[in-house]
């Protein structure tokens, strides 16, 4: 795994491929889009039966991160939960596991569209925007308003390749502005020449596509105007 | 009893028309109270012998409630029926009311339908499935007499066959009475088909009739004039050719075999239309009124002609068309049949075809169809085994329908034919996947859809459940689709989202017959301009070709092997045969060829298999893994539909261990759980299982906002439950169609029986020539995208200089790539992609210079 280091006002941030950020001087660890329990709201909606294997699933891979990295503080950064009941179905094993994965650090529930109440029985303060230092944590980024990171969109984009477009899940960042992928199991994309994505980066700036133990990055070129994202497209392989 | 009864008899005479045998023989199984399925060519008036006798029975007893029902696959079809037969019955003063049921239906009708129902309902099998889960399908079908069912060779052996077969074991549990008719063209396989019409899944519950045969077609073959081309599938150097048939002659069809290709060859028409001639366009991605309005120009004869894709395989009947030409391979016998007997929809007059293959293999298959067709040999596979997406759509629906006993409904499910072989415990997993998903580790025990009552019962446990069902109903599953939107203007048609994907405003490509400039994408679809500079692409769909079949490809095999064959073939194939003779060997008739040598520093292995594309493809897959193996060093692989080349950085020899039977091991399972086109059918079937919705009930989906993604729910259920019902589904599937894993094992089969002849070549032999200038090559780190990821990376890196505001970054992720060995990383192809740079696709191809222009 090799995690690619940013600089996002001033400060150096690691990117992970695992699809999280890391800041070392403070010793943090930011997650968004967790969606926890979206198999069962589906299914408490008759949305479909979907295999009820998310929960465990995205516990496991944040548990990774966090033996990894060994943060004294956690942020995460809105949707943890896929709906407001969410943390109240956790199922029992489900819930100590999270439980014991909390244990210890400070942890920050930003809220997110999908959970925007603090969740039940769980650790932590709940806050609708947290600041540390030079840096603002949202679920959703403001246009124009201030930097810092934030979550909401599920940011996929595409990069090309000899052998057709690859699509991944990716963070997209500018020089004051970093927007993290969907962690949760059962989190699909949005493409970053989306609208509502776009609006963030009027001038562009470099998507950082998730690899199995790296990250791919391009610059991404203005999103919305017509000037064309040619860097890849003309690109000559060596030799 | 060589009659018909009056007034038919008159109007018959009238026209001057006789019965036909076939149209009396159904009348006779009829009065008997027989099912029968009737195989005749167009033209043949089969679509009157399938409702005659309820005709004739409704004349002789003229009574009220719903006495045929009539199943079309195409609503247009269904529609243009109960116009068709409106006017006799009008004519003879019949009292009969006639009336269409589909989608478009306008919901007052349907309520009218389901209190007075016509005496002749015309419906698809989806708007059938949707009638049974009504509270009152057993008072609207338990009057029913016949059911008739159109186009049956269409719909046996796919989805919405398992589908309609479901609907009809239904049937005659509502209405045991009714007897079946099945009109089928003409097919390789009765049987089969008798099956899936019979109410008892036995062929021999079911007459067959044969219609006359028509008259014989008339066939050409039509050569570019000047070279004729080693390779290319898309038939445009014989368009001045083409183009004269359509002048002289007064309505055309033009086949292809691709949208990619009916665009291209439209296009190209145009460009030389020096006489301004009504030519249409008309393929599966435009929009619906679009096509309609294409079909009514022809249908009233202002089009001299029409290029077309399968989408105008079956349907309705122009009469006026005079010929078909088709362009490119015919792929398959019973596939070209139904397309030349487009032309001319009566049958004692011959149609006249004229095929036009686009390479050398090409004038070899459209010689052994012609000899296929001379011969009345016709192909095709038997249809497949039903899915279990299918039958766990129908188990829900059915306890919407009404609360059911899983034994009754076991042994109703069996009696569809394609369910036939179904097991007792795979009926019961469907079940209790519709019941609570199914899941073995944790259960949704809350969220049940079912509940059982004391005597056993399933009954369905809300109206929203019900709901849901009935919205997303049917089988059929398309793959996420874009909009392409005119800046200001009207929807064009809907292409792939990958394709989409891989443009950058200011690409141009062609679609819809126009060349379009790509701006950008709004919400909902992708916004483009007329006209546009620089080399255009084409939306090619992934899949979207047809494999040669395994009889047609016998044939080739045959013709190749006999050099008596090749008086048949034009002489300058006979030329590049006798070549590849002197410089190598032909492929033999049984047994295998495989021919090695060294070109541009590398070694190539072509490998004459002739088991179609598919099949090749998967082959490639393993052939390689073995190569790697045996330290060979493979590079890559290309499949056509007749050969497999694999290049690798060492000779390759002993190359009889490649082709063992045993390489269809575990390599193959672990392929084929990895690989996208898995993923692509789990979509489908977790679709059409109802996994997944396609729709929600109150909520209108907003375009491609994060959809839940059947990749992500894939990969959790292999990883906690690899055995789960839809994963089994998926893989049945997988083994079947996708792969052709069967074909291989056939080839591999007659490799061993016949013998692996290898003949290590000094250059290039000339049969081997056509592959390796075909496009759509595969690397063999062609699954491993990371890889891919890689170089893409790096490319970005070396053009951008690193004077990216990220210039740090970049430096310490790309300094962060591990080395690699050469022999895992992607090689670029020998050649180099041709425009566009590293903007190869596979998927993608470049339309040829010249097409810049728009009509």
């Amino acid at each position: 795994m090799i995690a690619a280091p940013i600089h996002l006002a001033g400060e150096r941030l690691m990117l992970d491929p695992g699809g999280y950020v890391v800041w070392p001087a403070e010793r943090l660890l930011a997650v968004a889009d967790l969606h926890l329990e979206k198999g069962s709201a589906f299914a408490a909606r008759g949305r479909g039966l979907l295999p009820p294997y998310d929960t465990r699933e995205t516990l496991e891979r944040l548990a990774l991160a966090l033996r990894r990295w060994k943060p004294a503080r956690l942020v995460l950064l809105g949707d943890s939960f896929h709906d407001a009941a969410g943390s109240a179905r956790l199922p029992q094993g489900e819930a100590a596991m999270l439980a014991r994965l909390l244990a210890g650090i400070e942890v920050v529930w930003v809220l997110g569209n999908h959970d925007p109440v603090a969740p039940a029985g769980l650790p932590g303060v709940a806050v609708e925007e947290w600041r540390l230092g030079p840096l603002g944590f949202r679920h959703v980024a403001r246009p124009g308003a201030g930097g810092g990171l934030s979550g909401h969109f599920h940011p996929k984009a595409t990069m090309q390749t000899r052998a057709g477009g690859v699509t991944r899940p990716c963070f997209l960042a500018d020089a004051k502005r970093l927007l993290l992928p969907a962690f949760g199991a059962y989190t699909g994309g949005l493409d970053i020449r989306d609208p509502a994505i776009a609006a963030l980066f009027p001038r562009g700036g470099r998507a950082f596509l998730r690899g199995g133990d790296r990250l791919f990055s391009f610059p991404t070129g203005p999103l919305r105007a017509s000037v064309p994202r040619r860097e890849v497209a003309t690109g000559t392989a060596p030799g | 009893m060589g009659t018909i009864p009056e007034p038919f008899a008159a109007w018959f005479a009238a026209r001057g028309w006789a019965p036909r045998a076939h149209q009396l023989a159904l009348l006779r199984a009829a009065q008997r109270g027989e099912s029968a399925l009737l195989i005749a060519p167009t033209g043949g008036g089969k679509t009157l012998a399938g409702f005659l006798p309820s005709l004739a029975d409704l004349h002789a007893n003229p009574r009220d409630g719903l006495h045929t029902l009539y199943i079309s696959p195409l609503k247009a079809l269904a529609v243009d029926i109960a116009r068709n037969l409106t006017t006799p019955v009008a004519e003879m003063g019949l009292p009969i009311r006639i009336e269409t049921r589909t989608g478009d239906t306008p919901a007052n009708r349907r309520a009218r339908q389901r209190t007075t129902p016509p005496h002749l309902l015309l419906t698809t099998p989806e708007s059938l499935a949707l009638l049974l889960t009504l509270p009152d399908a057993p008072a609207l079908f338990g009057g029913l007499h016949a059911i008739v069912v159109d186009e049956i060779h269409a719909l046996a052996g796919t989805k919405r066959g398992d589908q309609l077969a479901l609907g009809l074991a239904r049937l005659a549990g509502l209405a045991p009475a009714a007897r079946r008719v099945g009109l089928s063209a003409t097919v390789a396989h009765p049987d089969p088909l008798r099956a899936f019409l019979s109410p008892t899944a036995r062929p021999g519950d079911v007459r067959l009739v044969l219609g006359a045969g028509g008259a014989e077609p008339t066939l050409d073959m039509l050569l570019p004039e000047g070279r004729l081309p080693w390779g290319g599938h898309m038939g445009l150097a014989s368009m001045p050719e083409v183009y004269r048939r359509i002048r002289e002659a007064a309505v055309t069809i033009v086949f292809v075999n691709t949208r990619a290709q009916a665009e291209l060859c439209f296009q190209a028409l145009w460009k030389i239309n020096d006489d301004n001639l009504p030519i249409g366009l008309h393929h599966g991605s435009l929009t619906v009124e679009q096509r309609r309005k294409v079909e009514a120009a022809m249908a009233e004869g202002r089009l001299r002609a029409v290029v077309a894709t399968a989408s105008l395989d079956l349907g309705i009947d122009w009469g006026a068309v005079d010929q078909v030409v088709q362009v490119g391979a015919p792929k398959g016998v019973s596939r070209l049949l139904q397309r030349i007997g487009r032309a001319n929809h009566r049958l004692d007059e011959p149609s006249r075809a004229v095929l036009v293959p686009a390479n050398r293999f090409e004038v070899i298959e459209c010689t052994a169809a012609r000899q296929a067709i001379a011969a009345r040999e016709l192909d095709g596979d038997p249809p497949r085994p039903g899915g279990l997406d299918v039958l766990c759509q129908h188990i829900l629906a059915c306890a919407v329908a009404g609360p059911f006993l899983p034994e009754e409904l076991y042994a109703e499910v069996i009696r569809a034919a394609p369910y036939a072989a179904l097991s007792r415990q795979d009926f019961d997993d469907a079940l209790r996947f519709v019941e609570d998903g199914g899941y073995a580790l944790r259960s949704y025990d809350r969220f049940r859809r079912l509940f059982r009552d004391a005597e056993g019962r399933m009954h369905v446990k809300s109206a929203a459940v019900a709901r849901q069902l009935r919205m997303n109903l049917g089988t059929i599953v398309e793959t996420p689709l874009l909009k392409v939107r005119l800046r200001g203007g009207p929807v064009l048609g809907e292409v792939e989202e990958w394709f989409i994907s891989t443009l950058v405003p200011g690409d141009c490509f062609i679609f819809a017959g126009q060349l379009l400039r790509f701006e950008g994408l709004d919400a909902l679809a992708a916004i483009v301009s007329r006209g546009g500079e620089g080399e255009p692409r084409v939306p090619a769909y992934a899949g979207s070709r047809m494999p040669l079949t395994t009889y047609l490809a016998a044939r080739v095999r045959a013709i190749l092997a006999d050099p008596k064959a090749w008086k048949a073939l034009p002489a300058p194939v006979q030329e590049w045969l006798r070549l590849q003779r002197h410089a190598s060997q032909l492929p033999p008739k049984d047994g295998l060829l495989v021919e090695t040598f060294p070109r541009g520093g590398k070694w190539f292995l072509v490998a004459y298999c002739f088991e179609g594309r598919l099949a090749h493809q998967t082959l490639g897959m393993l052939v390689t893994k073995r190569m790697e193996r045996l330290g060979m060093g493979p590079l890559g692989y290309l499949a056509t539909d007749y050969v497999l080349a694999a290049w690798s950085a060492f000779e390759p020899t002993g190359v009889a261990r490649l082709f063992e039977e045993d390489i269809l091991g575990e390599e193959l399972e672990e392929w084929i759980a990895e690989s996208s086109m898995l993923r692509r059918s789990f979509r489908n079937i977790a679709t059409i299982a109802g996994l997944i919705e396609k729709n929600h009930p109150g909520q209108e989906k907003s375009g491609r906002q994060m959809t839940m993604n059947a990749d992500l729910i894939y990969d959790v259920l292999r990883k906690h439950e690899p055995d789960h019902i839809l994963l089994r589904a998926t893989r049945r599937e997988a083994a079947t169609g996708l792969t052709d894993v069967a074909r291989i094992s056939l080839l591999l089969a007659r490799a061993r029986a016949g013998g692996i002849v290898h003949r290590a070549l000094d250059r290039v032999s000339p049969l081997a020539v056509p592959a390796l200038i075909e496009e759509g090559r595969e690397w063999v780190a062609g699954g491993a995208e990371d890889a891919l990821l890689a170089e893409a990376a790096a490319m970005v890196e070396e053009v951008t200089g690193g004077a990216e505001l990220f210039a740090e970054t970049l430096a310490e992720v790309t300094d962060g790539i591990a080395p690699r060995g050469d022999r895992d990383r992607p090689r670029r192809p020998r050649d180099k992609p041709r425009e566009g740079g590293g903007r190869y696709n596979r998927f993608v191809r470049h339309a040829p210079k010249g097409l810049t222009t728009s009509r």
